[in-house]
């Protein structure tokens, strides 16, 4: 993984005695008290980050976070007080106005929140605007407008205007035009909230679906928890101005970092996310090439178990034995397992969500087995375990 | 104490400042001179071409525009309106009045757009701008517009120049007014939108700004040019000709026959340069 942008000890403060503000910040004071004392707002303070190529990046937190603020430092918006912004390791932050134009132009556009379309061109204008003003001749820029609304699926309003268009179809405008300069990077400020969540799930499998062929690196601000785990790689989660946790959507929902987070995560619907790795626990295995039936009846005494799992010795999964079935052999003195062995165990892959496992788990009394792409077993799913992730507990890896 | 209420006792020589800095003015000469020629140019295009233009010409030519302006929405009422007010000012001998009257409206028009687009935008930019400009907008307006004839005439002498001088001033301020407010209302995310995809400053402008902000640009033109109209007696006091002037004699000569008629004339020209404005700024709607 490349580093796409990296963000050092980034700080905006709003208001005029910025240098007061700062000094105060430094001191360890409170947002409130410097607003009190200096009338400055801190937006950001002191945030660092990196944001890999290719990655769809979700910063979240509650309103007035500083998450607009961030973003828009990102594409200098607005002029950071402090730190520093490097875009493949160059600094944005040193550019002078022409630089800035040109990294504007060509690296980075951005998709806002209500749309903010220009009510006096159409569509395709709008879609062109970014090419237009780079001077670019106006059959080559229609031609390439047009092909970006087709890529976010609008056909036919190439010519009309953005008022007589719904607002799902409008965010579609707003997409095309950020992708028609071809940048490297998309800012996206919640850029779907506005939109009705039909329209909502829509646009995100349309990101997603361009994502998987476009390979942008993509910045993107949510109020949606659901929407972050959707459609993040990783996600930032922000509070009064600082960063208070970066990771997977699964590092977020398994380790909130404090209570903050845990609000954040509160009813999220976990097992849209929680994939069969992540609950799944060591089993108990005998080797059928070289452990005969009273190893296995031993090991399930030791741990309680009436039946055990199958392996050969490279780990390939065979099946399950049942206590009676062993106790029966041994009674029998025969050394024999496969005779014995049960191969119409469930299996799953690691990374199978755990929603699409629920109603077979809770309709099998055997465990699924895990298998990875070479049938080896990784692990086995039981009841308890799943129902304990939904619930938010960790699972508790034996072994 | 003492000193304060000598003060009191003796008025500050504010006229004295006044003329001495009108006096002080009129040394610029070649530089007043240049104005007056330049305003008089304009004026005698205008005028030329009025005069050029037979009436029923005039007519079919406002009608026309009137048409054009409205191609959506069509009011024949508005163009039947034109027709015969058109033709009861000319039944009236009121013609080239009228056209002189159009001229000083025009001329000054152009100047209040000319002057009044750029500085509301500069000052839509500038903080400071702003900050000198309002109150000098305020003065402008609430002056009471016969005392901008006195250094009008000092310096322009007598005629139309001076007319269009005095109307300007006191029709400037909605322009700019407007000018400024309607680029301050842009939205900040089309703002944002045209930034964060590298436009120039001019390209913003152009392509973005004063589109969007037309419509109450434009409506700062209109209420300049009514105001430039409600002028035009004020003006003929120092020599600019027209219908004001009609009206102004008539006081003079206590005849309240024809300055009812002049002034009928006046609304009549009124009501067309308002509706057609108008219809300029609304029909295009997006
Ligand atoms: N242009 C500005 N001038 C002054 N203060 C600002 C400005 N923009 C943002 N702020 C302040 O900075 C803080 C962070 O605001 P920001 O808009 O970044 O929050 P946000 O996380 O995007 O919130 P939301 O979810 O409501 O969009 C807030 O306290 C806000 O009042
Ligand atoms: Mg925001």
């Amino acid at each position: 993984m490349t580093k796409k942008v990296e963000v050092k000890h980034l700080t905006k403060i709003f208001g005029r005695h910025v240098g007061r503000a700062k000094e105060m910040i430094n001191e360890g004071k409170s947002k409130d008290e410097i607003l009190a004392k200096t009338n400055s707002v801190v937006g950001v303070h002191d945030a660092n980050f990196d944001v890999n190529e290719n990655e769809i990046f979700v910063i979240m937190g509650l309103s007035g976070s500083g998450k607009s603020t961030l973003i828009r430092m990102l594409n200098r918006l607005y002029e950071p007080t402090d730190g520093e912004i490097l875009l493949d390791g160059e600094s944005i932050t040193k550019f002078d106005k022409k630089e800035l134009r040109d990294f504007r132009r060509k690296k980075m556009s951005m998709v806002f929140q209500n749309f903010a379309l220009f009510p006096n061109r159409t569509i395709i204008e709008n879609t062109a605007y970014g090419l237009e003003i780079q001077g670019v001749d106006k059959e080559t820029r229609h031609q390439k407008a047009h092909e970006c609304l087709e890529l976010v699926g609008l056909h036919g309003y190439d010519d009309r205007y953005p008022n007589e268009l719904s607002g799902g179809q409008q965010q579609r405008v707003g997409l095309a035009r950020g992708l028609a300069n071809d940048p490297e990077i998309l800012l996206m400020d919640e850029a779907f909230s506005a939109l009705d969540p039909l329209n909502r799930k829509e646009m995100q499998d349309e990101l997603l679906d361009l994502q998987s062929h476009l390979k942008k690196t993509i910045i993107f601000i949510s109020h949606d928890l659901n929407e972050s785990l959707r459609i993040g790689d990783r996600i930032m989660i922000m509070r009064d101005g600082e960063i208070v946790q970066i990771g997977s959507p699964e590092d977020i929902l398994q380790h909130p970092k404090n209570d903050y987070v845990e609000k954040f995560i509160e009813g999220v619907d976990r097992t849209k996310i929680l994939t069969a790795s992540r609950v799944m626990i060591r089993p108990d295995v005998i080797n059928i090439e070289k452990d005969g039936p009273r190893t296995a009846l031993r090991l399930m005494k030791d741990n309680h178990n009436s039946s055990v799992y199958v392996v050969d010795s490279e780990h390939h999964f065979k099946g399950l034995i049942d206590a009676k079935d062993v106790i029966k052999q041994i009674e029998d003195d025969k050394r024999d397992l496969q005779s014995i062995l049960r191969t119409d165990v469930p299996t799953t892959t690691p990374d199978t969500p755990i929603k699409s496992l629920l109603n077979d788990i809770s309709k099998t009394s055997v465990p699924f087995a895990v298998l990875d792409d070479n049938d080896r077993l990784l692990g086995i799913i039981i009841r308890s375990s799943v129902l304990g992730a939904i619930s938010g507990n960790e699972v508790q890896n034996n072994g | 104490m003492a000193n304060l209420f000598s003060l009191t006792m003796q008025p500050i020589p504010f006229a004295d400042w006044i003329n001495k800095f009108v006096n002080w003015l009129t040394q610029f000469v070649g530089f007043f001179n240049g104005i007056t020629d330049f305003i008089g140019a304009i004026v005698n295009s205008f005028q030329w071409v009025f005069d050029l233009l037979p009436v029923w010409l005039f007519i079919v030519l406002v009608l026309g525009i009137t048409y054009w302006a409205l191609h959506d929405s069509k009011h024949w009422g508005l163009m039947l309106f034109e027709l015969i007010g058109l033709v009861l000012i000319y039944n009236q001998g009121y013609w080239r009045d009228m056209t002189q009257t159009l001229t000083l409206v025009l001329t000054s028009s152009l100047i209040i757009v000319v002057i009044g687009i750029p500085l509301g935008i500069w000052m839509a930019k500038s903080h400071t701008v702003k900050v000198i400009v309002k109150p000098i907008l305020d003065f402008m307006q609430t002056m009471p517009a016969f005392v901008y004839l006195i250094p009008a005439v000092a310096l322009f002498g007598i005629g139309m120049v001076p007319g269009v001088i005095a109307s300007v001033i006191f029709s400037l301020p909605p322009v700019v007014r407007m000018t400024n407010l309607g680029i301050e209302q842009v939205p900040t995310d089309l703002i944002e939108a045209a930034d964060s995809f590298g436009s120039t400053g001019w390209q913003k402008l152009i392509k973005v700004e004063l589109p969007i902000a037309k419509n109450t640009l434009m409506s700062g033109v209109n209420q300049g040019m009514m105001l430039a109209l409600s002028m035009v007696v004020i003006a003929s006091m120092i020599g600019a000709v027209g219908l004001g002037s009609e009206v102004y004699f008539a006081v003079g000569r206590n005849n309240a026959g024809s300055g009812f008629t002049a002034g009928f004339a006046i609304v009549i020209l009124a009501i067309i340069l308002d509706r057609v404005t108008q219809a300029f700024n609304k029909n295009k709607k997006h």
